[in-house]
């Protein structure tokens, strides 16, 4: 009895303090064990040369060889580092049109006529199919011989070009499809923004004599910097990340020319042939840092956003 | 309203605006289109070279059947299922304890943990692979459904946080300082007057959760082996190699991969945009 009422008289005190860490210890848990904690492991692991034989024999991994920064140097002397690196590049750059794509498909679209919404939600829709199909119907695009792309290449220049199978076009063939949902993610960022702009602003603007492009760069993109922010944070995110289109329609390929740090890292490691788990965490790694300068900036900002609210 | 409303422009003006949009449409969506088309395009027109022109019949019924006769689609499809909506349950679920507790509570760490959350959300795959696929076979759960299940949800906890913690901190924190005040424990406060307050956060997420999931392809890749576990992006991949140029029955797969989340989008549309368009608006 006794030991009850002190018990409760500790959780009535305490109740305050210990309710967020019990609130937050299912998602915190699963958050620590399958995010957190294998970063460090993956750090840890590209120290070593550790080679597995396939994913089913995982558990019989040959034993680890400390290496130190041994698959760190390895990688300076590889080729296809460079190539996944330069085309890493690439992407993060070519991948921002869809910032400014995005925001003339709203402008264009932000109009109030018969059916606009149907349209607006069919112009989103590339970015809910999966990537996978997004690949798929970019591979037939381009296909050598009936792809419309191709049709429409050679009809113009007369040259016969098979986009994907090109080693100096294939990466831009592989953005370009890219572009195509992450624009419609843009889109519908600065859609939502220009729904929110405060008209009376507007309006005054325009008694000024402030037209178009002015009235565009002056009043309205200062007011829609969250959504460019935020446009900015997922389309650069999304470049680094980029996986899911190289390997479906190129494969890293041809001739290794489209591999970008993702995939090399896929195939060194996690492949049906991948067995160099400790270059592969190394490969990883470079990723992860060139990410975390993003990441960290991104952070800043919102902590800065914080910090004023 | 920018641009000008184009109602004030003069008649011509707004006839050609009228006109571009459904013109605008199909040069945006032709890959699709053109998918849709040849999926239902009879095997002979291909192999005739006839990839653009009218079809010469309407060879839906046979393409779509021989995908799911002659394939594993129908597994790969269920599959997807058996990932995708545990993953929402649990992923929306442990969110809305942890974004409770970090909107409503001051603590030390709060911040912290917040940006914990944030960060993790952000990094790329490939950095958790090698360990994840690692534990998960330790654990038994590698080539599970339960395995991947557990993965998405550990993932998606992250952004999940960032949703709800924004969302919560946005409703009247007077409700809680009230009940507070009388007396109601912290546990009822959360069950009795703030999930109640969340459903349209609930909704917005699940509809997101549920196509990013759907949609994941990594991890079908490096988590799932047999085609009993493999969702069917992972799955899609593997017919794109048994198919190879019978476009017809490539395209017919392609659509009917795309279908779940699509049908999701157009009937939740509201509460889909609404979540990924937090934050576009304010910050």
């Amino acid at each position: 009895m006794a030991q009850q009422a002190v018990r409760n008289s500790f959780w009535k005190t305490n109740q305050k303090a210990l309710a967020p860490w019990l609130f937050l210890a299912p998602g915190m848990i699963m958050f620590l064990i399958y995010v957190i904690f294998p970063i460090i492991e993956s750090i840890y692991i590209s120290f070593f040369n550790w080679d597995g034989l396939a994913p089913a024999h995982i558990s019989q991994l040959t034993s680890k060889e400390f290496v130190g920064l041994g698959n760190y140097r390895d990688l300076l002397d590889d080729d296809s580092f460079y190539t996944s690196l330069w085309n890493n590049l690439k992407w993060l750059v070519l991948y921002m049109l869809a910032v400014p794509i995005g925001l003339f498909v709203a402008l264009f679209l932000n109009q109030k006529v018969p059916g606009i919404r149907l349209y607006k939600s069919l112009f989103f829709f590339p970015f809910v199919i999966s990537q996978v199909v997004v690949g798929l119907l970019f591979s037939w695009f381009y296909a050598p011989g009936f792809g419309p792309l191709y049709a429409i290449i050679k009809s113009m220049t007369g040259s016969e070009t098979a986009i994907l199978a090109s080693d100096t076009m294939a990466t831009y063939g592989i953005i370009l499809a890219g572009l195509w949902p992450q624009t419609a993610y843009c889109m519908i960022l600065y859609l939502t923004g220009l729904n929110n702009i405060n008209p009376e602003q507007v309006e005054a603007a325009r008694m000024d004599g402030a037209r178009g492009l002015t009235l565009l760069w002056n009043i309205i993109l200062p007011q829609l910097r969250p959504a460019t922010f935020i446009a900015i944070v997922v389309t650069v995110i999304g470049s680094l990340r980029s996986f899911d289109l190289v390997s479906i329609m190129t494969g890293g390929g041809p001739y290794g020319s489209t591999r970008v740090l993702s995939y090399f890292m896929f195939e060194q490691a996690l492949s049906e042939y991948g067995t160099a788990m400790g270059y592969g965490a190394a490969i990883a790694f470079v990723l992860f840092a060139i990410m975390m300068i993003f990441i960290s900036f991104f952070i800043y900002r919102m902590l800065q956003q914080e910090r004023n609210s | 309203m920018f641009p000008k409303p184009i109602e004030k422009s003069a008649p011509w003006v707004q006839t050609a605006y009228k006109l571009s949009l459904p013109i605008a449409l199909i040069l945006w969506l032709l890959p699709l289109i053109g998918i849709a088309m040849t999926s239902v395009r009879p095997a002979a027109d291909l192999a005739a070279g006839n990839y653009f022109g009218m079809p010469s019949g309407f060879a839906g019924v046979e393409n779509y059947s021989a995908v799911f006769k002659n394939s594993n689609i129908g597994y790969y499809i269920l599959n997807s299922f058996k990932v995708t909506l545990p993953t929402v349950l649990f992923a929306v679920g442990l969110s809305c304890l942890s974004g409770f507790a970090l909107a409503v509570y001051k603590f030390k760490s709060n911040l912290i943990v917040f940006f914990m959350f944030v960060a993790g959300n952000f990094v790329p795959f490939q950095i958790l692979a090698i360990p994840v696929r690692d534990l998960s076979v330790q654990l038994g759960l590698y080539n599970t459904t339960m395995g991947l299940v557990m993965f998405h949800v550990a993932f998606q906890t992250g952004f999940c946080t960032l949703f709800m913690r924004n969302f919560i901190k946005s409703l009247p924190f007077a409700l809680v300082e009230s009940a507070r005040v009388e007396g109601v424990s912290e546990f009822k406060i959360f069950w009795h007057i703030v999930l109640p307050l969340m459903r349209p956060a609930i909704a917005a997420l699940s509809v997101l959760v549920f196509t990013f999931i759907w949609n994941d392809y990594f991890w079908a890749t490096v988590m799932a082996q047999d085609a009993s576990v493999k969702p069917v992006t992972a799955g899609m991949n593997e017919l794109k190699g048994q198919y190879k140029v019978a476009w017809e029955l490539i395209s017919a797969a392609s659509i009917i991969a795309a279908l779940p989340p699509v049908a999701m989008f157009f009937l939740m549309q509201k509460h889909f945009i609404a979540g990924l368009t937090l934050g576009a608006t304010k910050g």
